[in-house]
Parts: C-alpha cells; sequence; structure tokens
C-alpha cells in the first residue's frame, strides 16, 4: 500500500482521537458546571471565568499550532494534530521525533516516506509520553490520602503548604526566563517581557480596586499575557536590530 | 456526616471512578494510534529501532511526567488531573489556566469548590486548544505564512514570560513572604547554569521544595499572616 504522511487513513484516525479527547473534555465540563450550580456557587462568575479562560487559551493554542506546523514538515499534519491534542507538549513531541530520526539515520528536515520509519516514530513519541497517562489514575489515590492527613493535621499549614506549591513552580518558570542574561542585552529580552507582564498585571490591580472594574478581573492575565507578547514584538527588533 | 458532606463524598468518589474509566481508554486509545499506523501499512518497525529511539528521551520524559504527576495533581484535583494529563501541554497551558480560574472565583485548590473550578477550567482549555488546531489544521495553507511570518515570532518565542510575569504577581502579592526564596534561589541557579533552561520540568519539584521549606520556617516563627484571599487578592 502506498504510503504517505498525509494520507486519508491517518486524517481520520487523528479525527476521531480528537473527537475522544472532545467528548472526555465535555463529560467533565457538564458534570462540573452541574455539580457546582447543585452547591450554589456563582454560576454567573462562573460563566465569566468559563469565558476568560477560553481567551486566556487563545495565543497558547497558537503556539501549539506552531508546533504542529513545525512537526508537519518532517511527519505530516495527522501525527503532530493528534500528538499536540493528547498526552502531548511541543517540549517533548520535537526531541521524541529527532530521537527516532536519529535511530534510523534520517534527517528531521525532509518529510518521512517510510512507512517504517513513520510507525517506529509513531511509537517513540507513544512509548515516551505513556507515563503521564498511567501514573495519574496509579499515584491519585495515595497523594490524595497524604494531602487529606496534612489537612487533618492543620488547616493553616495546608493553605500555606498549596501557596508554596504554587509559588515553587512559578519560581522555576521565573527563574528561566533569566538563564540567557549572561549572553549580553538580547538574552534580557525575555527579562524585559516578563516585566512588561509584571506590569500590565499591576496595572489591571490598580485599575480593579481603584476604579471598581470588577469585569477586568477575568481578562487581566490574558491582557497581561497579550500585551507582552505585542510588546516582544517591539522590543526584539529594537534590541535585535 | 451532613448530607452536603455526604454529597460531597459521593460527587469526588464517582469522579474518581469516571476518571478511571476515561484515562484508561485514553491509554489505550493513545496506543492504538501506532498500531493502527503499522496494521494499516503492514509497517512493524521491529523491537530495536523503537528502544534505539527510547533512550533517546524515555530517561528524562518519564522522570519528568513522574514529577508532574506528583507536583501537580495536589493542585488541580481529581476530575481536572484525569483530564489535564490526557489533554497534555499541562505545564505551560492547563495548570495556569486552572490557577488562573482559582484565583479569579476566589477557591482554594484541594477543596469541593477548587476542584470544579479546576475541572471546568481544563475543560475549556481543553476544548479551546483542540478546536483552535483543529481550525489551524483545517485553514492551514492560508494561516502558515501569517504564523510563520518573523514579525510575530519575537512573540511567541517569549510566550512563557509573558504568562509567567502576569502570573506571578498574582501569587507574589498574595503573599509574597513565601515567594522570596525560591525566586531568589531559582534565578540565581538558571543564571549560574543557563543549560538548565532546558530541563525546567524537572527542577519544578526543586522549586517547590525550597519554597515548602521555606514556607515551614516562616510559618514556624509565626511569619506569615493570616490567609485572606479576597483581601491579598492582586
Amino acid at each position: 500500500m502506498n504510503f504517505s504522511p498525509n494520507s486519508s487513513f491517518l486524517y481520520i484516525l487523528a479525527a476521531l482521537v480528537i473527537l475522544f479527547v472532545l467528548a472526555q473534555s465535555v463529560f467533565f465540563l457538564v458534570r462540573a458546571y452541574r455539580r457546582a450550580e447543585a452547591v450554589g456557587m456563582d454560576m454567573e462568575k462562573l460563566k465569566k471565568t468559563m469565558v476568560s479562560t477560553a481567551v486566556f487559551t487563545i495565543a497558547p493554542a497558537v503556539s501549539i499550532l506552531l508546533g504542529v506546523i513545525t512537526l508537519s514538515k518532517f511527519l505530516g499534519l495527522p501525527l503532530p494534530w493528534i500528538r499536540l491534542s493528547v498526552v502531548g507538549a511541543i517540549t517533548y513531541e520535537l526531541p521524541a521525533a529527532t530521537s527516532s530520526a536519529a535511530a534510523f539515520g534520517v534527517s528531521i528536515s525532509e518529510t518521512i516516506t517510510d512507512p517504517k520509519i513513520y510507525s517506529a516514530i509513531a511509537w517513540v513519541m507513544t512509548l515516551g509520553i505513556l507515563p503521564s497517562v498511567i501514573l495519574p489514575p496509579i499515584l491519585m489515590k495515595p497523594i490524595q490520602n497524604g494531602l487529606l492527613k496534612l489537612r487533618d493535621k492543620g488547616a493553616g499549614w495546608s493553605d500555606y503548604f498549596m501557596d508554596a506549591l504554587f509559588m515553587g513552580m512559578i519560581a522555576s518558570f521565573s527563574g528561566m526566563v533569566f538563564a540567557k542574561i549572561s549572553q549580553g542585552l538580547s538574552g534580557w529580552i525575555p527579562v524585559f517581557v516578563m516585566l512588561f507582564s509584571a506590569a500590565l498585571m499591576l496595572l489591571c490591580g490598580l485599575l480593579i480596586k481603584r476604579y471598581r472594574l470588577a469585569w477586568l478581573e477575568n481578562y487581566a492575565i490574558s491582557i497581561s499575557m497579550i500585551g507582552a507578547m505585542l510588546f516582544a514584538m517591539w522590543i526584539s527588533p529594537a534590541i535585535l536590530g | 456526616m451532613t448530607k452536603k458532606k455526604r454529597e460531597e463524598r459521593t460527587y469526588i468518589q464517582q469522579t474518581y471512578v469516571d476518571g478511571l474509566a476515561w484515562i484508561w481508554t485514553a491509554a489505550v486509545v493513545l496506543l492504538m494510534v501506532p498500531a493502527a499506523i503499522c496494521i494499516y501499512y503492514d509497517s512493524w518497525p521491529g523491537i530495536t529501532p523503537v528502544l534505539k529511539g527510547l533512550i533517546g528521551v524515555a530517561p528524562i520524559f518519564w522522570t519528568v511526567g513522574f514529577i508532574e504527576v506528583v507536583t501537580f495533581i495536589p493542585m488541580l484535583g481529581t476530575a481536572g488531573s484525569f483530564l489535564g494529563f490526557v489533554t497534555g501541554n499541562i505545564t505551560n497551558l492547563k495548570v495556569p489556566a486552572a490557577l488562573n480560574a482559582m484565583q479569579n472565583m476566589d477557591v482554594e485548590p484541594g477543596t469541593e469548590e477548587g476542584e470544579l473550578v479546576s475541572t471546568v477550567a481544563i475543560a475549556v482549555c481543553a476544548i479551546t486548544t483542540t478546536l483552535i488546531i483543529s481550525l489551524g489544521v483545517l485553514l492551514l495553507s492560508q494561516i502558515t505564512p501569517i504564523l510563520d511570518s518573523p514579525v510575530l515570532k519575537p512573540a511567541f518565542d517569549n510566550i512563557l514570560p509573558a504568562l509567567f510575569g502576569g502570573l506571578g504577581v498574582v501569587y507574589i502579592s498574595k503573599n509574597w513572604k513565601i515567594a522570596v526564596t525560591p525566586m531568589v534561589v531559582m534565578i540565581a541557579l538558571f543564571i549560574c547554569v543557563p543549560s538548565l533552561a532546558g530541563s525546567v520540568g524537572v527542577l519544578v519539584p526543586v522549586g517547590a521544595l525550597i519554597s515548602i521549606a521555606a514556607a515551614r520556617v516562616l510559618y514556624n516563627k509565626g511569619l506569615l499572616e493570616k490567609k485572606d484571599t479576597k483581601e491579598n487578592k492582586r
């Protein structure tokens, strides 16, 4: 059978996987929404949060789409479409594809035409990411029981514990932004972008408190993120020339 | 036990059972993709090439996978975790979306309300992402020149700093005393060893451990102010 990484068969396969992901998302969305209604949560506020989450998602989703396009030059469209819609992330999929291509001695700058190499890459991409799917059901109960014990010991500390956990993640990513500063002014660009985003968030906070713009609360993170991305489009050529 | 508590326990137990069914099905669906390709094209590659490719990525990504599971399950709750890990892009998209939504709704992770808001946020995020990628795939020839343009490149290159700048302000202002030590240590670490930027996933639990240890010291000394998310918000 003639192989093409953009064949109808692969598109059908991709569409089925995408439908599965959508079905799972809709299932949990409807369930949580109904439960939120039943326990008397502020549904108007929840609806606004849903809209703001969708808005917030657009820029990162376009960035993921760019990852699909990058990989499509090598693997065709359907496989990257599947891999970046289920479990994957561009930070993982590109090294996985590169590693398997290297095992066959092929370059990722050319489109794959050999079905055996294509299949091997598909297996490596899948098996490499599998722990992210099989570990949550195995580790969920022990982790949650540990948290329950922590809560029982003292409500005060468990709240600070969660704050500290979040802060650890934010500190790691914020620290990473400084990794290139030894390269000179160009290495400071990500730092300037992060500071600009922080400044926009502070400005939003000020406007919310000073002028009681409650609606802005839902969009502050999107505004600071998109504003900082626009700032990056200005400052990068200004510094790099 | 009160009726509300009983209902809450039933909801969470049912969520866990449903979540198990969905995630194990997802694992099968995931494995069916390469299997279907091999069957349809009669192109089984053999174990050796797959192992060769896997050796290059598995040690790092299996470790990162384990670390992500242990770190993010407490943040995302039952349904949020089951959904987030299946739909992927967890660190750069699902976790920030859930944190932001919980912050907007003034709910704490680990509570039933936190679990519900986290689930709703991750589901909305997953649906939006899936639709945008699908639309992008359908309109690929029209949008590729725009997305590939050099003018837009710096914006997408800097998406993480743009995201974590705003998110950082929200969490630092919630409790700046907890933030100081991990921020200083992680910034110093990345400045001293820039090559670690490629392994940021592995360093998240390191940052979390430093942060938890510093917070515990402050808590024991009575230096952390009483929590009130509404007062401290932004």
